[in-house]
């Protein structure tokens, strides 16, 4: 990948979301050898890692789930989704449930408003959603995780 | 992933392959693909340039400036490498064709790219992705893999002695990268913040050289032009504003899906036979015609072509082609509360109108909606927004602004219904709980 681009800083973005994806977040240890491989400071990464809406320094849960409540899942029930959604797993924004399976957040348009209202647990869209659907989706990823 | 819809009156050109599994390189060679380039090939960069001016392609991302204008504004010779960049960073509000063109069509994003880089003498391209398509970047990723395997990327593209590299990017979470100055510092490793301009991309952009930054239908739509004329892409649509756009219905709709019409197709007619009709049997109250910055549209003003110039000249935009419909029982001082959420969100922080004024905006407006509203915050929300117009660095504040300047005005009444003690008319339970601020001005 670095030579896809004239100067190394390039690739600071996406190392930081491949190394999310393989730690669970971004963690003094990974920040550190990022900083190192990209010829950064720590400071200029963490500079970065705080303007980027998916690069976390707290871990999740194993499923985070991204309910949207932007104007088109809004108009179409995505605060009610949001809503139980926090019911059903006992946790608000941005929490995680005690045995760290799912964390939840209401994030921005995700662009699935024609299918709204909508959400993404990791990186998969479930759209048109109900709260019957939710239930069983989040049903289906609680026995994946067990198998 | 996303369903695809239909409808007989669509005009499809940038949509014709969806559904046919043209991600598959073989597939799209089937279907026309990468004619388009070797014709290129064989032309000079300003015979493209012009063609591409004749077809009278505007930009597709939100602003709507003249593709072939952009391309023309290249200089020629430049001491820096030049380069294509695709802004696939699609995150406003109501817009969601991007994804389906990358989905379904990764490949004509890939020759517009070259055919692109032919025009301006570029030699490397790059595709930006949002993060949040992840299936998109490993369906692109493949993409490009197998064009470089036949030789149509590469060194000596399609044998012409001619090279051009494509990469993808991918982003990690911000509205305002798509913004295309923010989109460079983005893909130079940094905080997506804009930059000061001038200078202009297309004199120093990415790593210093002059670029060409185009949304990807913007990049979509470049092949068929050339392969069957800018004039007949012209024809499509209304002078000036040529050919056919994805057009992203939701909301209160029976049909919500994205169409792909003509421009200046008839608003109405695309959300009451394109759409369905408004859900519910409800009534139209209102439309937001070209993405959440968009100025909205009262239900009487919707008798209207849409294209750039028609709906500029009643004070909206055509934008990025999201088209939000909301019906008689849409509280507007929620949907303008929550639509100024998502630019306080967003906001890169970078400059004090944009910054603050969000901010202010969104306390404001949280306030009417809890029931708690002044009748002198009517005016001040008016008065903050109108102070942040053409007063930021980038679009975004205005992006803030204009949608709740033309909430405010056109929907005063509802402003009216929310103060001093009333709850929202039409969700009463919403609010739960009065603010302290009613207490003390009683």
């Amino acid at each position: 990948m670095l030579t896809h681009y004239p100067v190394k800083r390039s690739i600071l973005v996406p190392t930081l979301l491949f190394v999310q994806d393989e730690v669970g977040y971004l963690s003094d240890e990974a920040i550190a050898e990022v900083a190192k491989r990209v010829e950064l400071t720590e400071l200029e990464v963490r500079n970065v890692i705080s303007y980027y809406s998916m690069l976390t320094l707290k871990p999740k849960g194993k499923f985070n789930i991204q309910v949207c409540t932007n104007i088109c899942c809004m108009l179409r029930g995505g605060e009610s989704i949001f809503d139980h959604c926090k019911k059903k797993l006992g946790i608000g924004h941005k929490m995680t449930t005690p045995d760290g399976m799912f964390s939840l957040e209401e994030v921005e348009c995700i662009g699935a408003c024609s299918w709204a209202p909508a959400m993404q647990v990791n990186y998969d869209f479930h759209e048109n959603l109900t709260p019957e659907k939710v239930d069983d989706i989040l049903d289906n990823y609680r026995h994946k995780a067990q198998q | 992933m996303a369903d695809l819809v239909s409808h007989p009156a669509e005009v499809k050109v940038i949509s014709k392959r969806f559904g046919k599994g043209a991600a598959n390189i073989d597939r799209y060679l089937e279907l026309d693909g990468y004619k388009a380039v070797q014709k290129a090939l064989g032309m000079d960069a300003d015979a493209i340039i012009n063609e591409v001016k004749a077809s009278s392609l505007r930009g597709r991302g939100g602003a709507g400036f003249a593709t072939g204008m952009k391309w023309s504004f290249v200089p020629k010779q430049s001491s820096k490498p030049k380069y294509v960049l695709c802004n696939g960073d699609e995150s406003e509000p109501g817009t969601c064709k991007d994804r389906l063109i990358l989905e379904h069509d990764p490949h004509s994003v890939i020759e517009g790219v070259i055919i692109a880089g032919l025009a301006i003498g570029a030699k490397i391209g790059y595709i930006y992705i949002r993060g949040e398509y992840r299936y998109l970047s490993v369906i692109m990723e493949k993409a490009i893999a197998d064009a470089y395997a036949r030789g149509f990327l590469g060194k000596n593209i399609f044998g012409s002695g001619r090279d051009f590299d494509v990469f993808w990017h991918g982003g990690a979470g911000a509205y305002e990268v798509g913004e295309e100055s923010a989109l460079m510092e983005s893909l130079e490793g940094k905080r997506g913040i804009p930059r000061i301009k001038p200078p202009f991309p297309a004199v120093v952009g990415l790593f210093g050289g002059p670029t060409v930054i185009n949304n990807v239908e913007t990049l979509a739509s470049v092949p068929p032009i050339l392969l069957q004329g800018g004039e007949w892409y012209a024809s499509l649509g209304t002078p000036k504003n040529g050919g056919t756009r994805l057009y992203c219905l939701s909301g209160h709709l029976n049909n919500p899906g994205v169409y792909e019409l003509p421009l200046g197709f008839n608003l109405l007619r695309l959300v009451n036979e394109v759409g369905g009709g408004v859900w519910k049997g409800h009534k139209l109250k209102a439309v937001t015609p070209g993405g959440s910055s968009c100025p909205i549209l009262k239900a009487d003003e919707c008798d209207i072509a849409m294209d750039f110039d028609a709906l500029m000249k009643a004070g909206s935009m055509l934008g990025s082609g999201g088209v939000v419909i909301l019906d008689e029982q849409t509280c507007m001082v929620k949907y303008a509360l929550r639509t100024i959420k998502f630019y306080q969100h967003e906001s890169c922080g970078w400059c004090i109108p944009c910054r603050e004024g969000t901010d202010w905006l969104m306390k404001s407006l949280k306030r009417f909606h809890a029931g708690a509203g002044l009748k002198k915050d009517i005016d001040n929300i008016q008065y903050l927004a109108e102070n942040m117009l053409g007063r930021t660095f980038c679009a975004l504040g205005d992006a803030a602004a204009m949608p709740t300047i033309s909430i405010v005005k056109k929907f005063r009444n509802e402003f009216e219904d929310h103060l001093e003690g009333r709850p929202c008319p039409f969700d009463p339970e919403s609010v739960t709980q009065q603010l302290p601020v009613l207490a003390a001005t009683r």
